[in-house]
């Protein structure tokens, strides 16, 4: 079960995770993520009681082509009703004509769907339900392990694929199909089966992702009496996402969907909107992963600023809130969401949230990290934001000045040096009034700064001495 | 506030909330971390009507930040006047009860779980139910999520009204439509059982927890089997079975993995909460599928409950429960797919052997134990190994020797490092159980082999394990068997090497000390003093420490012919660090 198929994962295994196979155990570094990757299975199966043992006989049913045409929706449906079979892929032994046999139904079942017509009366509505709902609803299986990373590890794919690729491909399809009527088949792809195909996305299997997001949008698409239900529940997801598990792998295939559903979105926004916007679309900032859907993130969150510009500063001061400390790699993702987000603004909208954001700017510029100095210095390469930092030079210039100044003499890093020389001499075109009087002012400018920080530190030893002194007098108890 | 106001006119309140204004996050923390010395500063009516009124209003920041405010007003009501102003407090704290973050949330709700108590239970009924009203009928999910967690606190100190308003809001949030609210409400459910008279466990409480344990989202239900344990703690055993068992038998065979895992988790507390007639019919064949469960995860969490599920059985017919019913599937266990499960098996499974007694463990678990013993995976081998004291008990673990030594020589010469590491600090005990014969016989080779690890932290703890070893085996055994070994090392060419000679050196002295002055001064002082002349520094300055070592052991003639001289040249030596430990051990042995 340990093999590993395609070339770039050996050579993955071998440069980057030495510990992870067996023959190279000499080299020392025993992590238990180390033994169970060594160990790791490729593939797994969904988790459900199996039957134990017993084979499985399905009938053998003539093609749907052999039949008169009048005969054929009733063979469909047998069909269908076959195909509710469930064969366990783990074992790779057992059933293997049977599984052969489903194999060719369900392709057959996809090509009838495809081309015929006439085909879906009324009563085949619950069984194609029904067939699609035993195919691919089950509990997702354990992940492999708590630590898996979706960056490095290779992500466990779905033993019984080669039939649930085919009920995916049967079901889009259908929906797809011209004598597709929502209307009938409401009754059966309800709140309750949404609910469970939005679980799926939490599959490990890219593949299966690609198809859900395939069939969500379909679905959101016709059934129009099903579209808020399905936001709140995709709300549900990301919050409990942000806030309690920060485990589920379909993030970015559902804001994939979400960022065309933002796009229909008719103005003026509902309230609804904004607060998605504001309570989950931001919080996704915060997780530890958030590579991982970045990109298509950004592009939601643009999608809103274009509709509704005034939505800017909600969102730039949520940013600014869950601004990474830490992690420069998300900082640098941040970086690149704001100019995406600059790229966009409008002037009167900029100007009501220049000072915080140049604020961090400024703390972004003077980064020891280089890849975060660099990302932020290149702001000043964008045409549009430097004509909005042009117009409101008098604001930006004293905010960024102290810190540019400081990096011009202090950065060990000579490209960001330059950058920051570049920044400077632009400023001093802009506005050289404003620019000589911050370079006079600079020395003194510390000075204050210093003094202020010195009464600061009095002030806190006078408020304990305080503290002392009461708390000697009772103990513990504050005289009133 | 005699005394104080000189004080209190020093800070104007605009200053101190500056201080917890101020851009640098950091020192906008610290300021609220010592939120306690600005109140105390204030004054408590200054505290009261300016201060808390300003957190209420203005607050809007980091989590973090808020974090610390969540903390500090849970200690806060001495700050604001005792007691009888303690309300003055949840103004700040409902706000921080419906934040988004969850920690700063549930800091939130610790805190007012904790004020609560200093509310009288007139106040509790004006100003803190009202609240946890509120919050439970808020719109956003978090406020009500919050609202969970303060139901249980209020209720046993309120009126028989409002206690009737408090159940109805909790029955509303367990079946409030996003699932977070309910995740909230099932996690409280069981602590909020425990206040509730025994008549509304049975009518309300039972329909909430039906209700959680099949909701739709397996997040929920597995929360449901948490409440189970105090559920079925507060019925009386005539009702367990119409009550909870039919919840409990469809929890066990659950779709989800996720909560067949917490009923194996679980299980113990789940046993003994519903007694030994229900354990008997039902949780016994339960705990049989749990252990075959198609999930390694399920399987690996019911393995870790074998013994103490066992241990409980009644003791009636316990040992004919765990022949027929439990013992055949640990045997499968014992050759699971599945190292965790094995390693899980691996680690409570020597604890049946108390249970079952000499005969059969002999007759059954001890074919088990052998098997594990020789498992592909260390951490096996190792768990096996490293609770040998049980079976030591019972068959004595002579029985074990012929496969324990392959299992240890295997796991001592492991390629990585860390297993290695494992198996020596079981050394100690194994020798003590084994016997100095056997030791000397079979792993003393092994223990000397480990002081030339290539690995550090090997090395170590192997000259770690040679201190036990004296200390188990006395210093005579030290000077026949350790000691020459240790000393050959000294003319080894890897440095590395010579310098654990030193290392051990320093140990054994420790262990023999004084009244083994001749083994010191006779055997190892030569060698220790030889070695100052090595070429590699580093040699030389642990010379000069293991001296410092050596010193108080020797007498006083050694100390300054022999010692001082070597002393006195290493520390003059051209090494700066061979210098500086020469001139310690010159100064601590006190021969300046």
């Amino acid at each position: 079960m340990c093999k590993k198929s395609s070339s770039s994962q050996k050579l993955r295994a071998m440069s980057s995770a030495a510990t992870t196979s067996p023959s190279v155990d000499k080299v020392d570094g025993f992590s238990r993520k180390s033994v169970r990757k060594a160990k790791q299975k490729r593939s797994q199966s969904s988790s459900q009681f199996r039957s134990q043992g017993k084979p499985i006989e399905l009938t053998p049913l003539p093609l749907l082509k052999d039949v008169p045409a009048p005969e054929q929706p009733e063979l469909f449906l047998k069909k269908l009703q076959q195909c509710c079979t469930v064969f366990d892929f783990m074992d790779t032994l057992s059933d293997l004509k049977m599984k052969e046999y489903k194999r060719s139904t369900l392709n057959e079942l996809v090509d009838y769907v495809t081309v015929s017509r006439g085909y879906l009366t009324e009563q085949a509505y619950p069984e194609v339900v029904k067939m699609v709902s035993h195919n691919i609803f089950r509990t997702l299986p354990p992940s492999d392990s708590n630590e898996f990373d979706p960056e490095e590890d290779e992500p466990t794919l779905e033993a019984s694929w080669p039939h649930l690729q085919l009920v995916y491909e049967f079901f889009i399809r259908f929906l797809e199909s011209q004598e597709f009527q929502p209307s009938i088949a409401k009754k059966y792809i309800d709140q309750k089966f949404v609910l469970q195909l939005l679980e799926l996305f939490d599959s490990e299997d890219p593949r299966e992702r690609d198809y859900l997001k395939t069939v969500l949008h379909r679905i959101y698409g016709k059934f129009l009496g099903l579209r808020a239900f399905i936001r709140k529940q995709i709300n549900n997801i990301f919050l409990r996402f942000v806030y309690e598990t920060e485990h589920f792998n379909g993030v970015a295939e559902l804001l994939e969907i979400l960022g065309s559903i933002i796009n229909g979105f008719a103005l003026p926004l509902k309230a609804e909107h904004k607060q998605f916007l504001v309570k989950v679309l931001i919080p996704l900032h915060t997780v530890r992963s958030l590579s991982l859907f970045h990109a298509q993130l950004a592009y939601c969150i643009v999608q809103f600023l274009e509709k509704d510009p005034t939505l800017t500063e909600p969102v730039i001061r949520g940013l600014l809130k869950f601004w990474p400390k830490t992690c420069s790699q998300k900082e640098v993702m941040f970086l690149g969401e704001l100019e995406e987000i600059l790229d966009v603004i409008e002037p009167t909208q900029f100007v009501k949230i220049q000072e915080p954001l140049f604020k961090q700017i400024s703390r972004c510029v003077s980064s020891p990290h280089f890849q975060v100095a660099e990302r932020a210095l290149y702001y000043w390469n964008n045409e549009y934001i430097m004509s909005l930092i042009e117009e409101n030079s008098s604001v930006i210039l004293p905010i960024m000045f102290a810190s540019l100044y400081r990096i011009s003499k202090e950065h060990w890093n000579p490209a960001i040096v330059a950058l920051v020389y570049n920044v400077l001499k632009a400023f001093m075109e802009m506005n050289s009034t404003l620019f000589d009087e911050l370079t006079a002012t600079y020395k003194s400018d510390r000075q204050r700064e210093k003094k202020k920080e010195k009464e600061r530190e009095e002030l806190w030893k006078k408020l304990e001495d305080l503290e002392l002194k009461r708390g000697l007098r009772s103990d513990g108890i504050i005289p009133t | 506030m005699a005394g104080a106001d000189g004080d209190d006119s020093l800070y104007p309140i605009a200053v101190l909330i500056d201080e917890l204004r101020n851009e640098d996050v950091q020192l906008r923390l610290n300021s609220i971390k010592k939120l306690s010395t600005i109140a105390l500063a204030l004054g408590v009516e200054r505290t009261r009507t300016e201060l808390l009124p300003f957190l209420t209003d203005t607050i809007y920041d980091e989590d973090e930040v808020l974090l610390a405010l969540a903390e500090q007003l849970g200690n806060f009501t001495m700050l604001v006047g005792g007691p009888e102003y303690v309300h003055c407090l949840l103004p700040p704290l409902e706000s921080l009860a419906t934040v988004e973050e969850t920690v700063v949330r549930d800091k939130a709700v610790e805190s007012l779980r904790k004020i609560s108590q200093e509310h009288s239970p007139v106040d509790l009924e004006v100003h803190f139910e009202p609240l946890v009203k509120r919050l439970a009928s808020g719109d956003w999910f978090t406020s009500r999520t919050s609202a969970c967690g303060l139901f249980s606190v209020c209720y046993p100190r309120v009126s028989s009204t409002v206690k009737a308003e408090i159940r109805q809001h909790f029955r509303t949030l367990c079946s409030d439509d996003t699932p977070m609210v309910r995740r909230a409400a099932a996690s409280k459910l069981g602590e909020f059982a425990k206040v509730l008279e025994l008549d509304y466990v049975k009518s309300d409480i039972i329909s909430l927890f039906t209700a959680l344990a099949s909701d739709e989202q397996d997040s929920v239900r597995l929360l449901a089997v948490e409440a189970c344990v105090s559920i079925a703690t507060l019925l009386p055993q005539e009702d367990l079975e119409t009550l909870v068992m039919p919840t409990l038998r469809q929890a066990a065979e659950d779709k989800s993995w996720r909560v067949r895992y917490m009923v194996a988790d679980k299980f113990s507390e789940l046993q003994k909460a519903v007694g030994p007639e229900i354990t008997k019919n039902d949780l016994v064949p339960a705990f049989q599928n749990l252990l075959k469960d198609c999930e390694a995860e399920v399987r690996a969490a019911a393995a870790n409950k074998v013994k103490e599920f066992c241990e409980n059985l009644p003791e009636d017919n316990r040992e004919q429960i765990i022949m027929t019913h439990i013992l055949p599937c640990v045997k499968e266990l014992v050759s699971d797919t599945n190292q965790h499960v094995k390693s899980a098996l691996a680690s409570v499974i020597m604890g049946l052997s108390t249970i079952l007694g000499k005969d059969n463990t002999i007759e059954h678990l001890l074919p088990l134990f052998l098997a594990q013993l020789k498992d592909e995976c260390p951490e096996v081998r190792l768990n096996i190994i490293s609770n040998l004291d049980c079976v030591n008990e019972v068959i004595g673990i002579r029985q074990l020797s012929q496969s324990l030594l392959p299992a240890i020589v295997e796991l001592a010469e492991d390629a990585k490092w860390r297993v290695r590491l494992a198996i020596i600090e079981y050394m100690p005990l194994l020798a003590g159980q084994l016997g100095v014969e056997f030791f000397d016989e079979k792993l003393n080779t092994l223990c000397m082999a480990w002081l030339i690890d290539h690995v550090y932290a090997i090395r170590e703890a192997a000259t770690c394990n040679l201190m036990k070893l004296v200390e188990k085996f006395g210093a005579e055994w030290a000077q026949n068997t350790i000691v020459p070994k240790v000393l050959g090392m000294a003319n080894d060419p890897n440095y590395l090497h010579r310098m654990t000679t030193l290392f051990c050196i320093n140990v054994i002295v420790h262990c023999c000390g004084y009244p083994y002055r001749e083994i010191t001064t006779k055997q190892m002082l030569p060698v220790v003093l030889k070695m100052s002349n090595d070429q590699v520094a580093n040699v030389r300055f642990n010379v000069a420490k293991s001296l410092q070592k050596i010193g108080p052991v020797l007498d006083s003639n050694a100390l300054q012919t022999e010692v001082k001289p070597v002393l006195e040249k290493l520390a003059s030596d051209t090494d700066m660090d061979v210098k500086y430990f020469a001139q310690e051990a010159i100064s601590v042995l006190a021969l300046a």
